[in-house]
């Protein structure tokens, strides 16, 4: 009984190795909210092509353990910390600076929020959305059918 | 009965896969591989400083009000009066608003207007969907609502399209798609907020 030929099974599991690392996008940043996104239907929806393009803005409770420092009123997330709404219009001032000029008509702003949120605190970050002239939004939301 | 020993043993390979393994395993772990979906919007752009505020004009019966309070309760005004709606009446109501197909006296006035590929054709381009929401809204209300009156826009799109060319919106070419966007265009207003109460 000679026994199985396993040689080319480091190649294999390379192969599948190899797939992962190329569609993999690490996230960016870490999360400090709780996010919970609302429903909709996939045909409704559109996907969210060439992230390079998109700037996230993330709003939502603390996380339960940054409750205890930050209280569990909502708030705003930019990058990786907290921020204020007068924050926003630099926030996106600095991500088309660091845009090709080509790209900077087509930037995109997706908006992560809670589904519990209050729509004051989303309110006031459209208002500054308006001034800083980012005006293609997007409602980040859960596809389904 | 000794075996003679290989002048070169060969490395022993057998751990690779055990490493590749683990490699694997990490890039399992992290990978997220969901696309990010969203509904798309565009905002108006920020009002001038100093230009007059100007009261756009619009008739009555080319106006469907849909309103939010802060329990979430919906709110429709129309011609017809106010009334109280739950969320899956909106996109009925929201179609039949926008397409008016019983030419109805209450609903949105047609105004005559020459597209390609279609002609001749009365549309209600001059109806609006306003949408208001209070401060206490929570966003799941309000993000439901645009998903409503979008996915309305986009049966009426398909409909017609299935209707003049035999196929869904979607897989029509850039004319085509543009000539049913003129047909039903998508007039969603959302009124500047307004500050109710005095904490910010």
């Amino acid at each position: 009984m000679p026994e199985m030929n396993t040689s080319s099974l480091p190649d294999l599991i390379f192969t599948i190795l190899f797939f992962f690392m190329i569609v993999t996008t690490m996230r960016e940043v870490t999360l400090q909210v709780k996010l919970k996104l609302p429903k909709g239907q996939n045909s409704v929806l559109e996907k969210l092509e060439k992230k390079s393009l998109v700037s996230f803005i993330y709003i939502g409770q603390p996380t339960d353990q940054l409750a205890g420092k930050m209280g569990t009123d909502s708030r705003i997330q930019l990058n990786d910390k907290f921020a204020e709404v007068d924050e926003v219009q630099d926030y996106i001032q600095q991500e088309r600076m660091n845009m090709s000029e080509a790209d900077q008509p087509f930037m995109k702003v997706s908006l992560k929020c809670d589904q519990d949120t209050q729509m004051g605190i989303i309110t006031d970050v459209k208002q500054a959305l308006r001034k800083a002239y980012a005006l293609k939004i997007n409602y980040s939301a859960v596809g389904g059918e | 009965m000794a075996k003679k020993k290989r002048k070169m043993p060969g490395l022993n390979t057998s751990s690779t896969a055990d490493i590749s393994f683990m490699l694997l395993i990490f890039f399992l772990v992290t990978t997220s591989m969901d696309t990010d979906r969203g509904l798309a919007r565009q905002l108006p752009p920020p009002p001038e400083e100093n230009a007059e505020v100007k009261d756009i004009i619009v008739k009555e019966r080319n106006i469907l009000n849909v309103r939010m309070n802060s329990a979430g309760n919906l709110m429709l005004e129309d011609m017809d009066g106010q009334k109280f709606i739950r969320l899956e009446e909106l996109r009925a109501i929201v179609k039949d608003f926008i397409a008016n197909p019983k030419h109805e006296e209450n609903k949105p006035e047609f105004h005559t207007e020459r597209l390609p590929y279609f002609g001749d054709v009365e549309i209600t381009k001059n109806h609006v969907i306003s949408v208001q929401n209070d401060r206490g809204t929570p966003y799941k209300v309000y993000f439901n609502v645009q998903h409503e009156l979008i996915a309305a826009y986009n049966e009426l799109r398909d409909e017609i399209s299935q209707k003049q060319f035999g196929k869904p919106y979607a897989e029509l070419n850039e004319d085509q798609q543009k000539a049913v966007r003129d047909y039903y265009p998508q007039k969603i207003s959302e009124a500047e907020p307004k500050n109710y109460g005095g904490k910010k």
